[in-house]
């Protein structure tokens, strides 16, 4: 970042000369060196995955969610800092009641998201704010079925059918390209949820670290967002530590052919 | 030359007379006292229940009254909370709507946490008790008569009343409304006391509550033979029955009623 020292990067809201906002750009690098976070989108439902770094041996496990519930069938999960993340999600629950008190029904899931996205950007223009250090990444079912958003800090968001953020999305990417998500059932979702956060899990092996996994499905959870039962946790994580030794086996076998020529 | 920079660019009061405050200030203005609910409008009538030795059965008929008027015949009465419990609710429909909608708030909010506690029908009492005796103490009541049915913490049958009032109660039976008379007497006479409850199977209580339901629709004249049943159990949880008929009915006895309508004595 050549233009960094020259004070456009000091304040809020305020364009460096080509037309950068470096206060919205830190915030990116905030989200990061977060845990990686991950969104799928199956065709009857929604899949959150997240992989917490632990910090310190004294947490409790289970407990400190990154996945969290806006309303009923809507839930979140995100990278960055922990506490912008839990206003964000409170600031969803206050959009969720709002709505419901004012019309009687359920809010769309792409309605709530505009809603959350104007107030992130909000928070971009205006010196007595910093903005969010968070992406989340936002899903849910409504009448029009599933759906699933990332929100940067900017205040943009794009529909994806799936995502992820944090410091492994590159790999994770990568893996939810490959999954053929109109196909694959909410269940099977779960499984390859854990895979890819094992393998984004990979580069930063040198820290322990705790995977959380919710879903959303009509069949499954009768459309509210739930964490996976427990066998279904240990389940999917199995599958993921199998594939993991599995693709490093291979490897080795290759490497093993490449000494033999 | 007016020198009230206030009045400048206003009607002058030479042309079109003083202006008339009171339209400025319609909505605060009161013309009468402020009047709560003094009266049910809508209603819906009684809501019966019995507990088994692994659970309760509760039901309620789907007919909205405007008074003596059959109204609305697909009202549906009895609310499932959360995984193992019911709320049945009679009198206003208005206020029904309106403890349902806070009954769903209560469900949202306590899917927030994921910390191994789920909503059970005790909580439930405690906190629509405290809504209706908050009310009832603005004197401003819901007009309502509730039963909570499910199962507790421990796993055990659970039933209990709460009203307008607050005034709250359990037993082993319970009916709100014209079922205090007409149906408590015959579910009584399957489960009488507390112990009693143990004896009793998923089979009896439903078939008592249904003979209940043929009574109150023969009896109260704002009952429909139409009517809705929950049954909920450990093993199966809130089983939800719509739509059920009073069968094998006989009106035999009707054409020897006399004295009504448009007979000759």
């Amino acid at each position: 970042m050549t233009s960094v020292g020259t004070g456009y990067d000091l304040s809020n809201s305020v364009f460096s000369p080509d037309g950068r906002n470096f206060q919205v750009e830190y915030a990116s690098k905030a989200v990061e060196n977060g845990g990686t976070s991950i969104g799928l989108k199956t065709k009857n439902g929604i899949v959150f995955a997240v992989e917490k770094i632990i910090t310190s041996k004294l947490l409790v496990p289970g407990k400190n969610n990154r996945i969290q519930t806006i309303g009923r069938s809507i839930g979140a999960v995100y990278s960055g800092l922990l506490p912008d993340g839990r206003h964000l999600v409170s600031r969803g629950r206050d959009e969720f009641n709002s709505y419901r008190s004012q019309y009687k029904e359920d809010i769309t899931v792409p309605y709530l998201i505009d809603r959350l996205g104007n107030y992130v950007q909000a928070y971009t223009c205006y010196n007595s704010v910093r903005p969010f250090g968070i992406t989340s990444i936002i899903g849910g079912i409504d009448e029009d079925g599933t759906h699933l958003y990332m929100l940067e800090p900017s205040g943009s968001y794009w529909g994806y059918k799936g995502a992820a953020t944090g410091k492994g999305r590159q790999s994770a990417k990568n893996e939810l390209e490959k999954l053929n998500l109109d196909e694959l059932s909410t269940r099977d979702a779960v499984k390859e949820a854990a895979r890819i956060i094992y393998q984004a899990h990979e580069d930063n092996k040198d820290k322990d670290f705790e995977i959380e996994i919710s879903w959303i499905s009509k069949e499954e959870t009768k459309g509210l967002h739930q964490f996976v039962p427990e066998d279904l946790l240990n389940e999917a994580k199995q599958y993921a530590e199998d594939k993991l030794n599995e693709d490093e086996d291979e490897d080795e076998e290759d490497e093993d052919e490449n000494m033999e020529e | 030359m007016e020198h009230d920079p206030f009045r400048w660019g206003r009607p002058s009061d030479q042309a079109y007379g003083e202006y008339n405050n009171s339209i400025a200030h319609a909505g605060q203005q009161q013309s009468f006292p402020k009047m709560n609910t003094q009266q049910p409008i809508v209603t819906g009538t009684s809501v019966i229940a019995i507990k088994f030795k692994d659970g309760i059965v509760i039901a309620a008929d789907n007919l909205g009254s405007y008074g003596s008027l059959a109204r609305f015949t697909d009202v549906e009465r009895l609310f499932p909370v959360g995984d193992h419990a019911v709320v049945g609710i009679s009198g206003d429909i208005s206020d029904l709507q309106y403890v349902s909608r806070l009954l769903e708030d209560l469900e949202i909010e306590n899917n927030y946490d994921y910390d191994g506690h789920s909503l059970r029908a005790p909580h439930i009492h405690e906190y629509l008790q405290k809504v209706f005796y908050h009310r009832r103490s603005k004197m401003d009541p819901l007009w309502n008569s509730t039963i909570v049915g499910g199962l507790d913490d421990s796993g055990k049958p659970f039933l209990k009343y709460v009203d307008l009032l607050g005034v709250q109660y359990s037993a082993p039976t319970l009916a709100t409304g014209f079922g205090a008379y007409l149906a408590l007497p015959i579910l009584r006479k399957v489960v009488f006391e507390e112990k009693d409850v143990e004896k009793i199977d998923e089979e009896t209580a439903r078939n008592a509550i249904k003979e209940c339901m043929k009574v109150l629709f023969y009896r109260d004249a704002r009952s429909l033979d139409k009517y809705s049943l929950i049954t909920i159990t450990k093993k199966n949880g809130v089983v939800f029955e719509k739509g059920l008929k009073s069968e094998e009915q006989s009106w035999r006895f009707a054409k020897d009623i006399k004295g009504y309508g448009t007979q000759k004595v």
